[in-house]
């Protein structure tokens, strides 16, 4: 059985403009939804707080929810459905850390059973205090720039086989990175600073398969958290580690698209760079379908069966791997070509 | 059959046995008594989020340990002044770890200079300026003392908390510091969280201090407290009406006696009231501590302070020497029997703030184990149904090595002795959907190979060498952002980030191994010739 034609020649390239129009159009609109929100809906991982899983033995709107909740100062929490419509659960948070968290689960417990009798279930109850939000913030944000600094080493070195170019590379980013870091400049800033060196550095040293890897990956992200900006779904811990894998992912497919650019240009050296890069998409268009289509069978079992908990995770892969297959094919291997314009047709072949 | 394939065939046999050798423990209830003398016993351990239970972050407030170490350096000082006949006024504790002192004659600097170097080595002695005639000094504890009290105070606690949670019997609780000042508590499968939290906190500083009924209680009120006393009430609540009252007592601040002597606290019952109460049994030394305090005070009133909270203060009748004591109060059944927990166990050296809570009822543990099974069945169902249609047979093959993947995951997961969370079961799904990127990418090399005219044999040849190396370059990738999530995630994202890694090393024997060894068995072996894929 073949869904895709061996002989197939979809000309990928050509349609780069289309593309990147509507890749700049998401990240944009990514932009103006976080701002319109407020920045990112951060859950109580990372602002501290209090969340409550509760369910009823029947259906409560969240206006009555709380109201009873009035009697202990809480009206103003945000609740919310939770998982299958017909359990009558819901999840109550509290993002103030500034009352006594301690005991909250069982005040709301108490203030939930005056208001509606014996049916009502505490499922589960998260209380962060603000050190561990700090904490979890910093740990979240380590991850990210440790992943991103691994990231880009292994690429600089692996693609363009220039091993020194990405210990340079590495290096250089640990000291701007820590210059920065000394300036007492916040966590998230030194992730766009180490991102945005990282780039430069690839743009500066020519490393134009580690620059389109990199891009790809930043898309990627970018728009899996406008999705979540969209949605007003949470950003927790579990969230980024759904991130990471995303990027983990997306990473592999652009590798196995640049390794067959580089296994034909090795073969076809008289052949023009576009041509090269349209054929090698389309001839690992069939695993790229095929691994995306696997992938995305066993999330769609999480996203619909797995539950509450693991649901915003499974929509974040959903997503991320959507998008992370699309950039392969239409953002990642078009920007090799920057360095093609300056008149180099056959010249960098490697 | 060859030899190389033979080989191939035992190293599969014994993973897969071992595999099992390793799940067995996790599977099965009763396992024969010379299993654990050679086999491993590990089970796969289920995270709080799969088993129900509470999991809370506390720091140590060290800082009070050391202020309290200090109070007691004070009240030694002064029997050291007065022993030597050092005249002195204004001795106070100053801030976290500085003592202030005044001494009221010039000739006594140099005694008593040498007196304190001697005697106080953790104490760095340095004069200030003071007015004439009166050598005032701060005394300051050395950083390395302070760092070793705080550190002390921080075992201490753990240790204590350990022996409360001990007494309480939790089936598996896992105590473990954490950083410098914090401490890691995961009680799976608690039922009244509530309560394990007010054992665990409580400071359960047990004291006591002598009555100063020379002064009136009445005046001190007003502000006007006599040297070496303190006001500390009797809190009394009446759960007929909720009211509080406090009762001011005003005692003598000098600990005569604290619990660290108690050997034993037990729950009576009261035969009057039918109330309970608990009795304290001192061990020697607090049995002749008691004795000397009762016998020089009778007539007196002797306070019990529990956590600055004076409990009872009755009259001293008679010198006391059998080493027992009373701790009374409208205690339920279960309030008597957590406080001999407490006093048992001893107090806390430091006051313990909870940083952060996370309870897990049980029902919802269940759902989560449940759910996360039927999503990993329908998930891993639905991928292998749909190899075995699109690859034919050799499709089938590469369910076969998923099959397998699962297999060594879960005794991974056991080998490890990690534990399974619910994203580490959603970690195991994504393993499912990812590890058949290997095969397919083998896969569609062959049928290249096969489109450019050349046999089974060698197209299956081609196929895997030339797929090896971009599979092993893109698994990599996914390793690293597992490893990067390991080394910095907590509790549920870190066993996401272990059940990631070991599918990933495990999908490739799975992938290419494993496969490799069932296709060379029917085209090498059995000489098929046509290839199904």
């Amino acid at each position: 059985m073949e869904f895709i034609k061996p002989d197939i020649n979809i000309d990928f390239i050509g349609k780069r403009y289309i593309a990147f129009f509507i890749s700049g159009s998401l990240i944009v609109a990514t932009f103006f939804l976080l701002i319109w929100r407020g920045g990112p809906n951060y859950g109580v991982d990372f602002t501290g707080g209090v969340v409550i899983q509760v369910r009823f033995d029947k259906k409560h709107s969240a206006a009555q929810i709380k109201k009873a909740l009035t009697p202990i100062d809480l009206q103003d929490s945000i609740v919310q459905e939770f998982g299958e419509k017909g359990n009558a659960e819901y999840l109550i948070r509290v993002r103030k850390t500034n009352i006594e968290l301690t005991g909250l689960g069982k005040k709301v417990e108490g203030a939930l059973k005056n208001a509606f009798g014996k049916g009502v279930e505490i499922r589960r109850v998260e209380m962060v205090g603000p050190k561990v939000g700090r904490d979890l913030r910093q740990k979240a944000l380590f991850a990210i720039f440790y992943a991103i600094l691994f990231i880009a080493i292994y690429i600089s070195g692996r693609f363009e086989l220039k091993w020194l170019m990405s210990i340079v590379m590495a290096i250089s980013l640990s000291v701007v990175v820590y210059i920065a870091s000394s300036f007492g400049v916040k966590v998230t800033w030194l992730i766009v600073i180490a991102l945005a060196v990282t780039l430069g550095l690839c743009w500066a040293l020519k490393l134009r398969y580690a620059l389109g890897a990199i891009f790809a990956l930043v898309h990627d992200v970018t728009i899996t958290v406008g999705a979540f900006a969209l949605t007003d779904r949470e950003i927790s811990l579990a969230i980024i580690a759904a991130f990471l894998t995303i990027v983990g992912y997306s990473l592999n497919d652009t590798i196995i698209v640049f390794d067959r650019i580089r296994e034909n240009l090795k073969r076809y050296r008289k052949r023009p760079f576009v041509e090269i890069m349209n054929q090698s998409i389309n001839e690992t268009l069939s695993r790229t379908v095929l691994t995306s289509s696997t992938t995305l069978f066993v999330v769609l079992a999480l996203f619909v069966l797995g539950g509450g908990v693991i649901h915003d995770f499974a929509f974040a892969m959903l997503v991320g791997i959507i998008v992370g297959t699309y950039s392969s094919i239409y953002i990642a291997s078009p920007i090799l070509l920057i360095w093609e314009r300056s008149g180099n047709q056959k010249a960098s072949r490697k | 059959m060859s030899s190389k394939l033979t080989w191939r065939v035992v190293v599969i046999a014994l993973s897969v046995l071992g595999a099992f050798v390793y799940l067995v423990p996790s599977i099965s209830q009763n396992l024969p008594p010379w299993w654990g003398k050679i086999l491993p016993t590990d089970k796969v351990h289920l995270g709080l989020d799969l088993r129900g239970g509470m999991h809370l972050t506390l720091e140590v407030e060290a800082q009070k340990a050391v202020e309290s170490n200090i109070e007691r350096v004070v009240e030694e000082l002064k029997y050291d002044l007065r022993k030597n006949r050092f005249r002195y006024q204004d001795l106070k504790r100053v801030g976290t770890d500085t003592i202030s002192l005044t001494l009221l004659r010039e000739k006594d600097r140099k005694p008593f200079t040498e007196m304190f170097e001697a005697n106080y080595p953790d104490f760095e002695i340095t004069e200030v300026p003071g007015s004439a005639g009166r050598p005032s000094f701060r005394l300051v504890l050395r950083p390395k003392a302070k760092e070793h009290m705080m550190r002390m105070a921080v075992e201490q606690a753990l240790e204590t908390i350990r022996n409360r949670i001990d007494q309480f019997g939790v089936t598996e609780p896992d105590i473990r510091p954490q950083g410098k000042n914090r401490i890691l508590i995961q009680l799976p499968g608690i039922k009244d969280a509530e309560r394990a939290k007010r054992l665990i906190g409580k400071t359960a500083l047990l004291e006591f201090k002598l009555v100063d009924e020379d002064h009136s209680v009445q005046e001190a009120l007003k502000g006007n407290i006599p040297p070496g006393d303190e006001i500390l009430y009797k809190v009394a609540y009446d759960p007929k009406t909720g009211r509080v009252t406090k009762i001011p007592f005003l005692l003598k601040k000098r600990t005569l006696l604290t619990g660290q002597y108690i050997s034993d606290a037990r729950v009576q019952i009261d035969r009057q009231y039918n109330e309970p109460y608990v009795t304290l049994t001192f061990d020697r030394r607090g049995a002749k501590l008691f004795a000397k305090i009762t016998g020089e005070n009778i007539k007196k009133r002797l306070a019990i302070v529990l956590d600055n909270k004076v409990n009872s203060a009755p009259v001293i009748q008679d010198k006391i020497t059998g080493g027992r004591a009373q701790i009374t109060g409208n205690f339920t059944m279960e309030e008597a029997r957590d406080l001999a927990i407490v006093l048992r166990a001893g107090a806390l050296p430091a006051p313990v703030k909870i940083l952060e809570e996370r309870t897990v009822g049980p029902s919802l543990g269940k759902d989560s184990i449940h759910k996360g099974l039927v999503s990993m069945l329908v998930g891993g169902l639905s991928v292998i149904v749909f190899m075995g249609i699109y690859y034919s047979l050799s499709g089938l093959i590469a369910d076969v090595a998923l099959l397998l993947n699962i297999l060594f995951i879960m005794a991974g997961l056991a080998f490890f002795g990690a534990t399974l969370t619910l994203p580490g079961i959603a970690g195991i799904i994504l393993t499912i959907g990812m590890s058949v990127d290997a095969n397919v990418l083998i896969f569609e090399r062959i049928r290249e190979e096969l489109r450019l005219g050349k046999t089974a044999r060698a197209a299956i040849d081609a196929g895997y060498s030339k797929a090896l190396v971009t599979i092993l370059d893109a698994n990599i990738t996914t390793l690293i952002a597992a490893l990067v999530l390991f080394q910095f995630g907590t509790g549920p994202v870190r066993g996401f980030a272990v059940t990631l890694s070991i599918g990933i090393i495990s999908s490739l024997f799975t992938a290419i191994f494993v496969t490799r060894v069932i296709f060379d068995y029917l085209y090498l072996q059995k000489r098929m010739k046509k290839l199904s894929i």
